[in-house]
């Protein structure tokens, strides 16, 4: 089962976790057949929201919500359970600067 | 007995047992309880023919996983997506895989444990835990929680929704977790018993069906996991609580505290089982556990003869250690009533008053409650009547309310 691993930060812990210890948690996880990708992302004053009404597409600044904590990052994983998933999502090092949303893929209904 | 009365007997004691082992063997709750209500059904056709099986549980296990392999084959045919002959699962069925007693116990223990994993919302975890282990129906619980039926049963679909989709394994959590999980359980049974044994809101200060349903569960957490000193330090709280159901209230439902209570009316049965478990559970482990503590505190109580002759030193002392365990001012607060037994209210009322003045409690009727009581033992007449005030004004409870008029009056 797949599930996508959200990683969470307030804007001043973005860069709290040094670039090295996230790399070698990947390098762990990709060791381990875990980790099928993971990217850190740009803070959330870089984002660009897109929307489609009416054929019609509006772009704007920012994201839709704003809230304390922005999407910092991902890791998508393959995990047996959701116990397995929580187990990974637990040594995300910014787990313990933010927060770990996870969140299991569903298949498309095709 | 005819045959109906046997298949009802038949539900009550083994319902919840058949329905654990069908959601191990059928993969997900809402497709095995359908098979435990096929199962069911098929026992009232064929027991007045055929006579009841020598062994009922497996008998229904059984017939309640043909009764789901059958319905999803024809599902599939249906479907016309798939005739490429049966899977393996709808193959031989194997007996002793489930017929075991000690898998079917396992069985129980995985529903517990998945009803109340924390990724569920804590109020789903108890409504589920009441549904699926418990075998109460929405209506009930909703009758119970005080919450409309379709807001239950959406949590119930919900929660059984997230076990589904994002896979909540249904396993008993291994050694280095099962310390965590277990308390979750705890907490989970132990709400249920506080629920029904003094309301937070509404008139009735008593419900008692609620207890009554945690009292089993913890029973039967105890049956199967009989090496957990907390499980049974737990069993013991709720025993020695619910001993004083008949004495903690007039019958109009106005609030009788210990001091005043009628001890011959606590009921010996389950003071004594209550504190046979918690000696039991202080054996077990040389540091106890918060609910072992507290079940001790209540012992001490259960065993004194008047409120005078009670050994408030020995309580302190377990508040000593329940402070040493979980640090928190609701038990400050607790020790300082105990204090102010054993030492006097003036020693209670200095501990509360330390524990406002850091700003902790400030909207706890409890507190208020407690200062108020100090004041009027110590005759300071103005300042219990404004912490009796202050306390009627937080206060919710209809009961607790009157409680607090009688006093402010009596002043």
């Amino acid at each position: 089962m797949k599930y996508l691993c959200l990683v969470y930060l307030e804007d001043s812990k973005f860069t709290a976790v040094p670039d090295d210890e996230c790399f070698a948690c990947g390098q762990a996880l990709r060791d381990s057949g875990t980790l099928l990708a993971a990217e850190p992302l740009y803070p959330v004053n870089t984002a660009t929201t897109v929307r489609v009404r009416n054929g019609r597409t509006t772009v704007m600044d920012g994201p839709f919500a704003e809230t304390k904590e922005a999407l910092a990052g991902f890791y998508l994983i393959e995990a047996r359970d959701l116990n397995e998933a929580i187990q990974v999502a637990a040594k995300i090092p910014p787990a313990r600067e933010g927060s770990v949303e996870i969140r299991p893929v569903r298949q498309l209904n095709v | 007995m005819d045959v109906p009365e046997t298949v009802a007997r038949v539900y009550e004691t083994e319902s919840r047992r058949v329905l654990a082992t069908l959601i191990r063997l059928l993969g997900d709750f809402d497709t095995a309880e359908e098979a435990l209500h096929d199962a069911f059904r098929a026992a009232l056709e064929q027991w007045p023919r055929e006579g009841v099986p020598a062994n009922p549980r497996s008998w229904l296990v059984s017939t309640g996983r043909f009764k789901a392999i059958d319905a999803r084959r024809r599902m599939k045919r249906f479907d016309a997506l798939d005739d490429v002959g049966e899977k393996a699962d709808v193959g031989v069925i194997d007996h002793a895989a489930w017929a075991d007693a000690e898998s079917v116990e396992d069985d129980r223990l995985r529903l517990i444990f998945s009803c109340c994993h924390p990724a569920l919302a804590p109020e789903a975890q108890v409504a589920l835990t009441l549904r699926e282990v418990c075998g109460l129906t929405t209506e009930e619980i909703a009758r119970a929680f005080l919450s409309p039926a379709p807001t239950l049963a959406q949590r119930i679909v919900r929660a059984k929704g997230k076990i589904r989709d994002a896979k909540i394994p249904y396993q008993v959590p291994e050694a280095n977790e099962l310390g965590e999980r277990l308390d979750a359980v705890l907490r989970v049974i132990y709400l249920v018993f506080n629920e029904g044994y003094a309301a937070s809101s509404g008139t009735a200060l008593t419900r008692g069906d609620l207890s009554a349903e945690a009292i089993r569960l913890a029973r039967l957490l105890v049956e199967l996991m009989p090496d957990e000193p907390e499980a049974s330090g737990l069993l013991a709280l709720m025993l020695l609580h619910e001993s004083r159901r008949k004495a903690r209230a007039t019958p109009e439902g106005d609030v009788i505290l210990l001091d005043e209570q009628d001890r011959s009316l606590w009921n010996r049965e389950q003071i004594e089982e209550g504190s046979r478990l918690v000696e039991r559970a202080l054996e077990l482990r040389r540091r106890p556990g918060p609910y072992t503590i507290q079940a001790a505190i209540a012992a001490v109580h259960a065993q004194a003869t008047t409120s005078a002759g009670t050994d408030w030193s020995e309580i302190v002392g377990f508040y000593d250690l329940l402070l040493a365990r979980e640090p928190s001012p609701v038990v400050e607060l607790n020790r300082a009533v105990a204090v102010a037994m054993r030492d006097g209210p003036a020693e209670g009322l200095r501990i509360v008053d330390a524990i406002l003045a850091r700003g902790q409690l400030t909207d706890y009727r409890l507190a208020h409650a407690a200062r108020a009581d100090f004041c009027r033992r110590l005759g300071k007449t103005r300042d219990a009547r404004a912490s009796y005030e202050r306390a009627l004004m937080l206060t919710k409870q209809e009961p607790e309310r009157r409680f607090l008029e009688r006093r402010l009056r009596e002043l």
